[in-house]
């Protein structure tokens, strides 16, 4: 019998730890099958961050190195300086990257590292039971913010992807969603090409997923989806943020 | 032998480079700039890496990615900077992974001074990272000595994979010195870097670098694991020095600048016809808590100095059991005493005993 | 000749007093000696002198930090007031005489005078100074072999001040001219 599908190579058969209905398991299969697809299994260095994606280094099939909180685009320029030729990338969330590791995330794209940034958006803090995020939608419900997110007292979203558009070093910066098989593919498409740009030495590059959090959000999978087309996607939107150009052969 | 002068800082950069340091990783800091200044030139001329990072919280944990892809690495910061850095290296020290950091200690609490001083002996042997690890700290007393051990560390921290932090306060950092660079090394053996993340395609299976262990079961072996290291280290890699302890009648215990003011103290107090001897340890952890067996009977106390206000004070009462009455000698601050102090304390201390 | 000097070098910045002190030290490890220098620490950082601590042994050096020198070199008036009374028995207080026109006394040391802003004055230019005043230092102490320190100062200046090597080498002779005419010995 042929087989029409199978689970890509570039993921462990570990059961993933993720909530149900949650999409890091879905990023995790588009970054594991850009590995397998562009042959860069064997080359690959991940980095785990810390949050609900700290065991991902139990799930990509490749070598992995597991960051303190925040420090994955410190630890990844540590690694790629020393094994320029490897494929070096990070995955992170909101907390970890936007948070307390945004001085790490902002001077590794300013320096121009060469490595790819996984970074996932869902507005909350997912490991640690449902807090804000810097992330968090003005008037959004966390439980530090139980009355919503108070912008007076708070601040505003940040904008990861616009304000790194700024940057001199990023080569490719988009904000993709996996909300639906378009989306999913525009947000493949995205990845595969930063991990392109990186093994054509380019420079830095991050794409940011707008994701789910159906358990710390109160919501059904499918309504959680739904939220992030209509609450999420009007204060982060989708698209490309910079891209240095098809490089000339 | 061929002396040269230099400066501290120029020769621990120096001999980093003939230990066959791969990376460094830092962020400035008075009163170690001469460090960086020195490799960010000779690291890159030799096609090595340099990256000035943005934090120190930055540069360690550069240092903690590098190490995990089987570079030889190192950083070097003062007081506040190390404080820092305290996080990356308990994850380090954590996922056992070699490096070599520099500590060239100034005066504080908090933003302090620029002067030199030795009061981050508890942060060097105690940590302020998080959990049961321990760091080989090494404490030389002259340029000499730290260039024999700079070039030495890298070995000791691959064959443990373990951070090596080597101690000198802001003096030895910044005074120029007479020194030999063509000393030997102790030759080690250093097994293969086979935990290393070079990708899959270079070795069998996949490697991991973490210090995450969720299961207690796990972790608590894991911390067994550590601690199993931990006293082959202390037993291979403790190093002191025993001086003038033929038949003292005080003992003086001092490392690093204030153990070579001591010895000038001690020559004063032998013509005054004063038997002073010194317990000089050279590696703080582990502490050569067996050189206080050694002290001949008849000794009648034990002076402790420091450029502090009385740390390394409790490893000489934890090491000495009680036996002989003890006391302390410390300035602080950037204030660096005179042996002629040092002759004052001992004398001080002995009255003190007699009666 | 010695076993171990400690000497203190003392001015107002730009004097050239750390240097002065560097190349001592410079000399001492060009002669295998033991030589240490070290920019000044705790209270001596307060009052507005620079100055700087130069140890040249023929053994191991104990401690880098001394209470009293067996050499005062002081470039100005305020550095002679610091360090004056920290000297050892039978010592050597060099002077600049430029800038500090009162004789100077001591009981412990030996006090000589050295114009050294007029000589280099008058050799075209104020910045060696400081080389005239080694020039007469190493005359009267024969601390190093003679040719020692022009070997260091080429050394020292290097291919960016090889310029400026025949106008130091002038002010050594200078100085050194100096203590031989004004017929002063330190013993």
């Amino acid at each position: 019998m042929e087989v029409k599908y199978q689970k890509t190579k570039g993921l462990t058969d570990k059961k993933l730890s993720y909530c149900p209905g949650c999409t890091h398991g879905i990023v995790h299969k588009l970054v594991g099958e850009t590995l397998e697809e562009l042959g860069m299994i064997g080359d690959a260095i991940g980095v785990a961050s810390v949050g609900c994606s700290v065991f991902s280094y139990e799930f990509f099939n490749c070598d992995m190195q597991q960051a303190p909180h925040g420090r994955a685009c410190a630890e990844a320029t540590g690694i790629k300086r020393v094994r320029p030729d490897n494929i070096v990338f990070t995955y992170q969330g909101d907390g970890d990257l936007a948070s307390i590791g945004i001085a790490e995330t902002i001077h590794a794209a300013n320096r121009g590292e060469n490595i790819t940034v996984i970074f996932i958006n869902n507005a909350i803090y997912g490991m640690t039971g449902g807090q804000m995020a810097p992330t968090t939608l003005i008037g959004q419900r966390t439980t530090t913010s139980q009355d919503g997110r108070n912008q007076v007292l708070t601040g505003s979203p940040i904008k990861i992807s616009e304000i790194f558009s700024q940057i001199d070093g990023v080569a490719y910066l988009e904000r993709v969603s996996v909300t639906n098989p378009k989306q999913l593919i525009k947000a493949k498409k995205a990845i595969k090409k930063a991990f392109t740009y990186q093994k054509e030495k380019r420079g830095f590059t991050l794409i940011e997923v707008l994701s789910t959090c159906p358990v710390n959000w109160g919501m059904t999978p499918v309504d959680a989806l739904k939220w992030v087309e209509s609450n999420m996607v009007p204060v982060f939107p989708l698209g490309v943020f910079k891209d240095a150009g098809e490089k000339n052969v | 032998m061929a002396k040269v002068l230099m400066k501290g800082n120029e020769a621990i950069a120096v001999a980093a480079l003939k230990g066959g340091v791969d990376a460094f990783f830092g962020y400035p800091i008075t009163p170690q700039n001469e460090i960086p200044e020195y490799l960010s030139k000779h690291l890159l001329a030799a096609g090595k890496v340099f990256v000035q990072a943005e934090s120190e919280v930055a540069a360690i944990n550069m240092v903690y990615g590098a190490a995990g892809a089987g570079a030889r690495v190192m950083t070097s910061s003062s007081s506040p900077g190390i404080a820092l850095k305290q996080e990356g290296i308990s994850y380090i020290a954590g996922a056992e992974l070699p490096c070599v950091i520099v500590s060239v200690m100034r005066g504080g609490p908090g933003l302090g001074g620029i002067q030199p001083s030795q009061a981050d002996y508890y942060q060097a042997t105690r940590g302020g990272g998080n959990g049961d690890y321990q760091l080989i700290v090494y404490a030389p007393e002259t340029i000499q000595e730290t260039i024999d051990i700079m070039k030495e560390s890298f070995d000791i921290a691959d064959y443990y994979r373990n951070p090596v932090l080597v101690l000198v306060d802001g003096l030895i950092g910044q005074m120029m010195e007479t020194v030999d660079f063509e000393k030997p090394v102790k030759k080690r053996f250093i097994p293969a870097k086979d935990y290393a993340t070079t990708g899959t395609a270079n070795h069998p299976g996949r490697n991991i670098v973490n210090s995450l262990f969720l299961d207690p079961v796990e972790l608590e072996q894991h911390n067994l694991q550590l601690q199993k290291k931990y006293q082959q280290i202390k037993n291979n890699e403790t190093k002191y020095e025993m001086i003038n302890m033929e038949n003292p009648e005080y003992v003086i215990v001092a490392y690093g600048t204030m153990s070579r003011i001591c010895r000038s103290a001690i020559e004063s107090l032998k013509e005054e016809g004063i038997e002073v001897g010194m317990i000089r340890p050279i590696s703080l952890w582990p502490y050569p808590k067996a050189a206080f067996n050694e002290i001949p009977s008849g000794v009648k106390g034990i002076l402790c100095a420091e450029m502090s206000m009385g740390q390394m004070l409790d490893d000489v009462m934890i090491s000495d059991k009680g036996r002989h009455e003890i006391g302390f000698y410390g300035r602080v601050g950037g204030m660096v005493p005179e042996p002629e102090e040092i002759v004052d304390a001992i004398k001080n201390f002995k009255d003190k005993v007699v009666k | 000749m010695f076993d171990h000097v400690n000497i203190k070098v003392a001015g107002f910045g730009g004097q050239g007093v750390m240097m002065f002190g560097q190349l001592i030290a410079y000399s001492a490890a060009y002669e295998e000696l033991f030589g240490l220098w070290f920019p000044s620490y705790g209270p001596e950082t307060r009052g507005g002198t620079a100055n700087c601590s130069v140890i040249v042994s023929k053994k191991q050096i104990n401690s880098p930090v001394f209470q009293s020198a067996n050499h005062l070199i002081a470039f100005n008036l305020p550095s002679l007031q610091k360090f004056h009374d920290k000297m050892k028995d039978g010592g050597l207080i060099l002077y600049n005489s430029s800038l500090i026109k009162d004789q100077v006394t001591s009981d412990k040391a030996i006090c000589i005078g050295i114009p050294i802003n007029d000589i280099a004055t008058d050799l075209g230019s104020i910045q060696v100074s400081n080389i005239v005043m080694m020039g007469a230092y190493l005359e009267l102490t024969n601390l190093f072999v003679e040719s020692t320190i022009e070997k260091v100062l080429i050394k020292y200046l290097g291919e960016k001040k090889a310029h400026m090597l025949d106008i130091n080498m002038e002010a050594l002779r200078k100085g050194r001219e100096y203590v031989l005419e004004a017929g002063v010995t330190y013993a």
